[in-house]
């Protein structure tokens, strides 16, 4: 589904100070790509979950997994290359709707199931919500480029895997 | 009981004696209670930070107990940053402590404040900043749990004056130390274990590339014990020199970018390279892609990450180096390779470390002679450059922990201090500092800690009044163009030794050598330091230049007839 060498890899590390400074430090520091970066709190109080998207080959990947590995910080290392994973998107597009345009990006809007969050008649504004996989995310903005976005704001890919097995 | 004062008391638990720093006001707190006398912690005030953790390094690398430096915020903290970072990358077991701004005046740019666990984040092991007094025992704890398992490392604590004062409710410091996120005990695994075996079995040109790993957990009589029984010669990088005897005819010295042609031809044509606690350096291997091309390998490494980071192993072996060395010489049959052995002497003759014995003194024949008069088993710290090389060449290592000397990071300055810390430890013991002109007066100052606390080393400062190793490069790559590396007769080494109470020798011809050296040899009551002047043209042999590969070795000239 996603570009060859990109890969999905859930970092379970301890919930404390510096600890996203340290992941993302080691990332820059040993040249590896980080794509997409999501933060979030688990089940567990004292769990953070990082998703990270990140492109490489193999032994790249078997790198970076190691050396996040090391980091006394990191629990677990999850990695999603080749897995039945659910993963989400959400971004956020303000365009400039005309009196012209806006039926056609609202049937569009509709098409991908994406969702009109606000509209602001006077100035002419309207801000959608999309959620889905980085394809679905993709396809969409792509389709809404021909019109006049104003700003875009995307988040990091979150995801878990299928069934009961803990990833 | 205050923060400090549980530091202290961690720190005692931890069975340190012995702490190199120097105080300032958030530290403060600290040096208050490290100056009860009840403590039984000695500490040793430096005249430098770096040099202090050096000293501590030295002192680790020595007799593989955990070192201990200890600075102030702000300017005392980043003067201890080139010492973490020299101890993350030759894995020496350390913990730094830094004191800090209180806790209300972080991140107010307050004075000497500095982000001292920001700055060392990508070279630490671990790093905690103590934000409760009751929770210090415990950081200490796993401080030096972190710093000394595994692979070694530094860890530093960092301690806000306010947290240092402190009242501490209840000294509870944990009897076992659980980190989820980090298992450093691994054993070796018996199927990998057998696939080793099967390919030192059927090996016809074996190769044992040992380094810092088979040094830091000693494991030197298991390296034997595979060598001898399957009869497969050694060589040792610069971290894993005196893993084995150099006396020992399986020896073949240090392989690399200045090691001996016949370790570097065996690597060539060995269809076996069994790494273990080496991490394939650039320095030993040059041009990845040539190096041991025709070999198979297998890697006993602690580090997993070290595998197949920069050479794929056939066989990979996740453990600590003693376990896996011992499991294999009990595994492995017994073996005789005398064609590979005959085939590796005849290069040694044809190909020996020498140098050009032309009636002038070379510093190559210190170190040779200074090997013979200490019968190998001197401790020697070496600085970094030419007469580190030389050190490592000529020098007849006998047993691990020996040779202290800065090799990943390859820090001038470093020699002085670390001699001095491996004093402390061994104050019975011989210890040599072999340093060069330019890297000893980068913390030559600390001749005053040796003076102060009688810490009498003996010091052989090669002097060819240039950056010799960078002139050699300058000489060799960059059209003899000599940019920035003259070091004028200054100072007067010999002054300089008698103004910090030590002897000072001047040694200009080859005759006075052994002279020289027996009469530091006999002086015990201070520092010696003989100035050992010598040609800048003198050259390190071989070269394999940096990038290249075995093919491209450039080897010591013969003498013209
Ligand atoms: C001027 C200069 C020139 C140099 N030239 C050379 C040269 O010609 N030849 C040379 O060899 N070096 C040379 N060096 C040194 C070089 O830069 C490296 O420091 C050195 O080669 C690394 O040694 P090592 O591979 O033994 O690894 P180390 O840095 O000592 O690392 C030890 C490895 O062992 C692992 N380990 C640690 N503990 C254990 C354990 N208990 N069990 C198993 N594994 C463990 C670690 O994870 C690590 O991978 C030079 C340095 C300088 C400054
Ligand atoms: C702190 C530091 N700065 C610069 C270097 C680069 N460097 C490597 S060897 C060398 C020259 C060392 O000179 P000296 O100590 O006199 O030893 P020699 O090579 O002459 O024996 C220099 C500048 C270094 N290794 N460390």
């Amino acid at each position: 589904m996603s570009l060859p060498n990109q890969h999905t890899i859930s970092v379970m590390v301890e919930n404390r100070p510096g600890v996203l400074a340290r992941v993302s430090g080691l990332f820059a520091r040993r040249g590896f790509n980080i794509n997409s970066l999501a933060v979030s709190a688990t089940e567990d109080p004292e769990i953070s979950r990082m998703t990270v998207v990140t492109t490489g080959d193999t032994r790249e990947l078997e790198q970076i997994i190691k050396q996040l590995n090391k980091l006394i910080d990191v629990i677990t290392i999850y990695d999603h290359t080749d897995e039945n994973l659910i993963e989400r998107e959400i971004a956020l597009i303000k365009v400039h709707a005309t009196v012209e345009n806006r039926s056609e990006i609202m049937q569009l809007t509709t098409v991908f199931r994406a969702e009109i969050v606000n509209i602001t008649p006077s100035d002419e504004t309207m801000i959608i919500e999309i959620t889905g996989d980085q394809n679905r995310v993709d396809a969409f903005l792509e389709t809404l480029a021909k019109f006049d976005v104003l700003e875009l704001v995307r988040t990091g890919k979150i995801a878990l895997v299928r069934g009961a097995r803990a990833t | 009981m205050n923060g400090a004062e549980a530091l202290v008391k961690a720190l005692k638990l931890e069975g340190v004696d012995v702490i190199f720093g120097i105080s300032g006001g958030a530290a403060l707190p600290i040096y208050h209670a490290l100056g009860d006398p009840e403590n039984g912690i000695t500490h040793m005030l430096v005249r430098h930070e770096q040099a202090a953790a050096h000293m501590a390094e030295g002192f680790a690398k020595a007799t593989g107990r955990v070192g201990v430096c200890l600075a102030t915020s702000g300017p005392g903290a980043t003067n201890l940053v080139t010492g973490i970072a020299d101890a993350i990358l030759d894995s020496v077991p350390m913990v730094a402590i830094t004191g800090q701004v209180p806790t209300t005046a972080i991140g107010s740019d307050a004075f000497q404040e500095s982000d001292i666990v920001g700055v060392t984040m990508p070279i630490v092991k671990h790093s905690f900043q103590a934000r409760n007094a009751n929770d210090i025992p415990r950081l200490v704890r796993e401080a030096f749990y972190i710093a000394s398992t595994g692979r070694p490392g530094p860890v530093l604590i960092d301690v806000p004056r306010d947290v240092a004062q402190a009242p501490v409710d209840k000294f509870v410091s944990p009897k076992e130390v659980k980190i989820r996120g980090y298992n450093p005990n691994t054993k070796p695994d018996l199927s990998e274990l057998e696939q080793a075996v099967e390919l030192i079995r059927h090996a016809e040109k074996p190769v044992l590339y040992v380094g810092g790993g088979v040094v830091s957990t000693e494991a030197h009589k298991e390296l034997l014990a595979l060598a001898e029984k399957t009869d497969i010669p050694v060589t040792t990088t610069l971290m894993g020199r005196g893993a084995i005897d150099d006396g020992h005819p399986l020896s073949m010295n240090m392989p690399g970018m200045h090691g001996t042609a016949y370790a570097n031809w065996a690597i060539r044509d060995a269809d076996l390279l069994i790494a273990v606690g080496v991490r394939f350096d650039d320095r030993v291997t040059g041009n990845l892609k040539k190096f041991a091309r025709n070999a198979k390998v297998i890697h006993v490494e602690i580090d997993p990450a070290e595998v197949h980071k920069n050479r794929v192993a056939e066989v990979s072996i996740i453990a600590d180096a003693k376990d896996a060395l011992r499991e294999l010489a009990e595994l492995c049959p017994e073996k005789k390779h005398d064609g590979w052995r005959r085939q590796i002497a005849q290069w040694r003759e044809e190909q020996p470390l020498f140098y050009d014995k032309n009636g002038e003194l070379k510093p190559q024949q210190v170190i040779e002679e200074l090997s013979e008069l200490t019968d190998g088993q001197a401790l020697m710290a070496t600085d970094v450059g030419q007469h580190q090389m030389w050190a490592a060449q000529f020098y007849h290592f006998r047993r691990p922990r020996q040779l202290l000397t800065s090799g990943g990071l390859g820090t001038m300055g470093f020699g002085l201090p670390a001699a001095l810390g491996a004093k402390v430890a061994f104050p019975q013991q011989e210890v040599w500092l072999i340093t060069g002109d330019g890297s000893f007066q980068m913390n030559l100052q600390e001749l005053a800690t040796s003076r102060v606390y009688n810490l009498p080393i003996k010091i052989a400062l090669m002097n060819n009044h240039s950056l010799g190793m960078v002139r050699q490069w300058q000489t060799l790559f960059y059209d003899q163009r000599y940019s920035g590396i003259e070091l004028p007769d200054v100072p007067d080494y010999v002054k300089l030794a008698d103004a910090y109470g030590c002897l000072g020798l001047r040694v200009t011809k080859p005759e006075d050598v052994r002279p020289a050296l027996e009469q530091a040899r006999a002086t015990n009551d201070r520092t010696v330091l003989i100035e050992f002047i010598h040609d800048a043209d003198e050259h390190v042999y071989p070269m394999i230049p940096s990038g290249q590969s075995v093919e491209d070795m450039r080897l010591q000239p013969r003498k013209r007839a």
